[in-house]
């Protein structure tokens, strides 16, 4: 799928730089992708990917000393990075809202659960108490809590981490966004409570028509909910495209590297295919590509030049040797 | 010659390995306030626990978050005391001994935690935290804990010269190293490895593991790997003990559990776990509602409320664990009696 006039979100070289002028660290470096409606996008990619970052750039969370650049930040037909502040403010919690992971610190211990969604309501919608009292019920009751009447009046703390997590969805849903950003939602979350929330999320999505950004470390999680898929390494895209590709025939070196690495691809075998090192620091990435040192297949090319974003469009690699269908590299 | 080929045959006999650690019926109940005047409320984070692991094997503990497993992990190191059961060691129950021979004995298990950047003194450097179990239980001097030190930095796979450095210099996986070298500084027999990897990326995650699979066979270490990734478990595990609410529910040889889970909670839990590969995955079992309260736990089979299975005697009786063929042991009444469809994955 490529981008068009419709598109629910397209990014063009989104940049979030921090540290000084003179030496700054890009987090996010150039990186570009788009959403349509009723589209489930995931961003997998390891800590210190910048996958987390980019999510909050394009909330407009990133505060001084953090700098975001971008050619093109396009939400439905608005220019994001023209708006002021409030306008701003108006789409994001409005037309795009967001999950964060740890829905434990994510609500405010002082006030009840009904409060903090009535707030998000009051704000961006208005209307009256009465009204935002039982549009609050039928949120908690649309994300599967049970006796919604009583539970609204629960402070976060009576809640466990998986009701918390509902009711953080319930309100990204209260003012019927059309871009959800879900930034590892269900990383604090048990495997059987995960696989509710995944579900209830991927509900929500398909009826109200939402595109969804899932962001997540995951891979196994993107391969079964995503439909399209972005891999992130060291701040970069690194390869992009439909998820059910992706998961078959990775081009990617590091794409395949993580899922040899997981133990799900090693059945049976003693030892796990390991990808050796760690994801480069603020201070020892390397030049060239980012991922030579780690790569298995990695030539003096590699060293010294960066490589571009090769193949057609929708199902891009950012590597000189892309892996073929065996899943080995094609050197000229 | 013929007396070999006596002993060889002798010992294919399912003659039955002792267990270098051993459980029977650990219970640790905890008494909580519920506040001013009421009575006091009893947590049952663990009832009634056998278990036994073998040198060389791994025996892995998998349950959600409040099912009992960091508290067994606590029992096992001897942070806490049972409130009730036998702990066994090389054939001898730890907790009749008297202090001295416990501290001697307690010194072979040795314990993994979770989170590599809280268990490690930000204060201290790497040598002095690895040494640090030597001052206090060895005789050694100086130079030999050093000599020691540095053995085990290179043996987990790091340098000489990070015998100085002070944890932060560490990425996640290499503190987990440290953390890993530091249990073996006593050559324990039994390692706990309490979510040893569920901090790590991917990448790092499967170097740890392989390290810790290397380790084991060097070592003839047995392993207590308490997890809540079963990807994870099926690939290290010899043996699985799935727990629920303080009680285990299944008890049996890994591909067993994995190729045909019997209790619904095991089979839920291996249905919720995300794969790559469409042909992996299996149809997703939804479980409704969370786990109970353990302090106002459900009657009977504390699993009732969320089983699909459930019927009147589950809601009344408790299940204890059966032996099914031998090898593997269940908790369920419908396996008792042929209630479940059989899965075979």
């Amino acid at each position: 799928m490529t981008e068009t006039d419709k598109s629910l979100l397209v990014v063009h070289n989104l940049s979030v730089a921090f540290g000084t002028h003179g030496n700054p660290f890009k987090a996010v470096d150039r990186i570009s992708f788009h959403i349509e409606e009723g589209e489930v996008l995931g961003i997998v990619g390891e800590s210190g990917s910048g996958k987390s970052v980019s999510s909050l750039a394009l909330m407009g969370l990133i505060d001084f000393p953090g700098r975001v650049t971008a050619d093109e930040l396009r939400f439905k037909t608005t220019d994001l990075q023209t708006l002021n502040e409030k306008a701003r403010r108006k789409i994001t919690g409005d037309e795009i809202s967001m999950i964060f992971q740890d829905p434990m610190t994510s609500l405010n211990p002082s006030y009840t659960v009904g409060d903090q969604i009535m707030e998000a309501i009051e704000v961006h919608q208005g209307g009256r108490k009465k009204e935002r009292l039982a549009k609050a019920i039928d949120l908690l009751r649309q994300v599967g809590i049970p006796a919604p009447e009583s539970r609204i009046n629960s402070y976060p703390h009576q809640l466990s981490g998986g009701m918390s997590q509902r009711v953080m969805i319930a309100m990204a849903i209260a003012c019927d966004p059309k871009l959800l950003i879900a930034d590892e939602p269900t990383t604090a979350l048990d495997v059987t409570i995960q696989a509710q929330i995944i579900e209830l999320l991927l509900k929500l999505q398909r009826e109200k028509q939402m595109g969804l950004m899932l962001i997540t470390h995951d891979l196994a999680l993107v391969a079964e909910a995503a439909d399209r898929v972005v891999v992130m390494y060291a701040g970069q895209i690194v390869e992009s495209g439909p998820a059910s590709e992706i998961f078959k025939a990775p081009k990617h070196p590091y794409t395949q590297a993580l899922m040899n690495s997981l133990p799900e691809s090693s059945k049976g075998k003693d030892r796990l295919n390991a990808l050796p090192g760690v994801v480069p620091g603020a201070n020892d990435r390397p030049n060239g590509c980012l991922l030579n040192p780690r790569c298995p297949y990695a030539t003096e090319r590699c060293q010294v030049e960066e490589p571009g974003q090769l193949g057609p469009l929708g199902r891009q690699v950012k590597c000189f040797y892309p892996l073929d269908e065996s899943g080995r590299p094609t050197y000229e | 010659m013929s007396e070999q080929v006596i002993s060889q045959t002798s010992s294919a006999e399912p003659t039955k390995k002792v267990p270098i650690m051993s459980g029977v019926g650990l219970k640790q109940h905890y008494p909580v306030k519920q506040g001013f005047m009421k009575p006091m409320g009893l947590v049952k984070a663990l009832d009634g626990v056998n278990f036994s692991v073998e040198a060389g094997k791994t025996l892995a503990v998998v349950g959600e978050s409040g099912c009992g497993k960091s508290t067994l992990a606590r029992l096992l190191t001897m942070i806490e005391l049972p409130t009730e059961g036998e702990l066994n060691f090389e054939g001898t129950n730890l907790l009749t001994l008297d202090r001295e021979t416990r501290k001697e004995l307690r010194q072979r298990i040795q314990i993994i935690f979770q989170n590599p950047y809280g268990s490690l003194n930000p204060r201290k450097k790497v040598g002095s935290i690895l040494e640090e179990p030597l001052v206090i239980n060895g005789k050694l001097t100086k130079a030999e804990r050093k000599e020691r030190a540095l053995n085990l930095l290179q043996k987990v796979g790091l340098k000489p010269e990070h015998y100085d450095r002070y944890p932060h210099m560490f990425s996640g996986g290499q503190r987990q190293r440290i953390a890993i070298a530091r249990g073996l500084m006593m050559n324990p027999k039994v390692v706990v490895a309490d979510e040893p990897v569920s901090a790590l990326d991917v990448s790092v995650q499967a170097q740890v593991l392989n390290l810790m699979m290397d380790l084991q066979q060097e070592l003839d270490l047995a392993y207590v790997f308490i997890s809540h990734d079963l990807s994870v478990v099926e690939h290290i595990a010899d043996k699985v003990m799935v727990m629920y609410l303080g009680k285990v529910v299944e008890y049996g040889v890994t591909e067993d559990i994995f190729t045909h889970p019997q209790h619904p909670y095991t089979r839920a839990l291996l249905s919720s776990t995300p794969r790559i590969d469409p042909e992996h995955r299996i149809e997703k079992i939804q479980l409704t509602g969370e786990l109970p309260s353990p302090l106002n736990p459900p009657s009977g089979c504390a699993f009732h409320g969320r089983c699909e299975f459930a019927n009147e005697r589950c809601k009344v009786e408790t299940p204890i664990l059966k032996d099914q063929n031998g090898e593997s042991s269940v908790a369920c009444f419908g396996i008792d009696e042929h209630r479940l469809p059989y899965i075979n994955r």
